[in-house]
């Protein structure tokens, strides 16, 4: 299975996962300041930012990109809830 | 000045003149004493809504409660016909200004609501519906209705993601939601003739609007540039037209810290808090703060919540830059003075804030698994797993205590290095 390396930028600290982890798999669990509320997509609380390899996350749903649009997010976030790895190098951050 | 009455001669609600043009035309509340669970109010409360007068058309800014909408349909019904109705505001969707929203844009079908670009779900959720005309504004909009304009300020968290204000340029008048509001009713409702509602005030900011202090600075850098201001026009309570500016140089200072620094800016801070029935947890907590306080720039203070009552503590977990728990589990649970600090700090904000957990168990210690939950759903960060210790720490464990309050306090000042783990070690 392909693996993907997701790098918390805030905290410096870099984690090897499988396809199809979600974010909200790993933040917490390294302590980045990526925050959560409702977990389902639907508040926008862990809205994050991509700073590297947008590509290698998973294409927002259609209910992402309308979360993400009514709450102003900028054209690198994402919804860490929601955002799914698919392999190579990711970077993200608290937005 | 000649107070004007709430009841025209037959008895039924009129509004209340601000200005030709502004009316209020909202409605009191005096016997609740309880507000959304959180609040409680001596002197009830009111709910305001406003009307506006163009050359072009009508505003109704805000609605009431709903079971004090046929007060506020009098009152509007005094000063416009629902056909001239063009505009409808929204501040705030919370259903306290909301109440009469369904049948207003009933009776007035011509009308287009305002609402925050992020009241959008909101509403359609509140009305139960997704087909009907809306839109959605952001600082700088305006509206026109003749020879009056209104303009939009975004002003996020006051206390709702979807609070907004409403600028009334040619009379320099701000509608301004709950921001500046208060639970106080007095049916002489301006604030140059009603009783002393400070505390009500200071109360409101206090339980509303303190946990998004970033925010009220941010609303603020976006009011200030109005001022001087003729009047304040809030969602509740007195209608601020005397001396408006000083609301809003109250909110600029406590948007301040509560407790005066007494730290350098170069260091950070780290409180423990603990609790120890038989002194093990105390010993852990002792190891992790002599753990941290070797790391350089770290100023670390320790807490047994045993000697003390909560709420001093708030203020100072406000200004702190981590906070970490020790408890012990008795019955299955962390024990209850923790937990009653912990359901204290939803009026400060805690987003990103470095927190810990420690404690000695006896049988099955979930209590310390429990805060970490917690801490998590509080938003703070918490980068390393509780460290648990059954019974009396051995000499090892203490070194494992002084290495947990090391590694907080280094990670804290950001001179951990870079570190790159399999998600297999995460567990």
């Amino acid at each position: 299975m392909a693996k993907a390396t997701i790098t918390f930028e805030d905290i410096n600290v870099t984690v090897t996962a499988p396809a199809g982890t979600r974010i909200i798999e790993i933040s917490e669990k390294v302590g980045s300041g990526i925050t959560y509320g409702c977990r389902e997509g639907d508040c926008g609380t862990c809205i994050m930012k991509v700073t590297e390899g947008w590509n290698n996350l998973t294409e927002p749903s259609v209910l992402e990109d309308k979360v993400l649009r009514e709450n102003m997010a900028g054209k690198h976030n994402r919804l860490a809830c929601q955002a799914q790895v698919l392999g190579g190098v990711i970077k993200v951050k608290p937005v | 000045m000649i107070r004007q009455p709430l009841l025209n001669a037959n008895g039924l609600p009129q509004a209340i003149a601000l200005s030709e043009r502004v009316h209020w035309v909202g409605a009191l509340d005096p016997t609740l004493r309880t507000f959304d669970i959180i609040l409680k109010t001596a002197n009830g409360t009111t709910y305001n809504a406003y009307v506006v007068r163009g050359s072009e058309g009508v505003a109704v800014i805000d609605t009431v409660k709903q079971n004090f909408a046929d007060e506020f349909f009098a009152r509007l019904e005094s000063v416009a016909r629902y056909d001239e109705i063009k505009v409808i505001v929204l501040n705030h969707l919370e259903p306290d200004h909301t109440g009469a929203l369904p049948e207003l844009m009933r009776r007035a079908p011509n009308a287009c609501v305002f609402i925050s670009q992020k009241a959008q779900a909101m509403l359609k959720a509140l009305l139960k519906q997704d087909e009907f005309e809306f839109t959605p504004v952001l600082t700088g909009d305006t509206v026109s209705l003749g020879d009056r304009q209104l303009e939009f300020l975004h002003t996020p968290y006051l206390h709702w993601p979807d609070t907004q204000c409403t600028y009334l340029l040619e009379e320099k008048i701000l509608f301004s939601g709950d921001v500046f509001g208060c639970h106080f009713c007095d049916n002489r409702l301006f604030n140059d003739e009603v009783g002393d509602f400070r505390f009500s005030f200071e109360y409101y900011y206090a339980h509303i609007m303190r946990p998004f202090k970033d925010y009220v600075a941010r609303a603020l850098s976006l009011i200030e540039p109005l001022l001087p201001l003729t009047a304040i026009l809030p969602a509740h309570g007195p209608l601020l037209r005397d001396q408006p500016q000083r609301y809003v140089q109250r909110y600029r200072e406590l948007t301040g810290n509560a407790l005066p620094s007494e730290i350098s800016s170069s260091e950070k801070t780290l409180l423990i808090f603990f609790i120890s029935s038989y002194g093990n947890t105390k010993r852990m907590a002792e190891a992790i703060f002599d753990g941290a306080a070797g790391v350089d720039n770290v100023r670390v203070s320790l807490y047994d919540l045993e000697g003390s009552e909560v709420t001093p503590f708030v203020d100072l977990i406000e200004d702190a830059d981590a906070i970490l728990f020790g408890t012990p589990t008795i019955n299955g649970d962390a024990v209850k003075p923790v937990w009653d600090l912990l359901s204290s700090l939803t009026v400060i904000n805690l987003k990103s804030k470095l927190g810990g957990v420690f404690g000695s168990y006896g049988w099955s210690g979930e209590g310390v698994r429990m805060v970490e939950d917690r801490l998590r759903g509080l938003k703070l960060r918490v980068p390393f797993p509780g460290l648990r210790i059954k019974l009396i720490p051995t000499d090892e464990e203490i070194q494992q205590c002084r290495q947990f309050g090391q590694d907080i306090a280094e990670d804290l000042v950001g001179i951990r290095p870079a570190r790159i783990i399999d998600i297999a070690e995460l567990g």
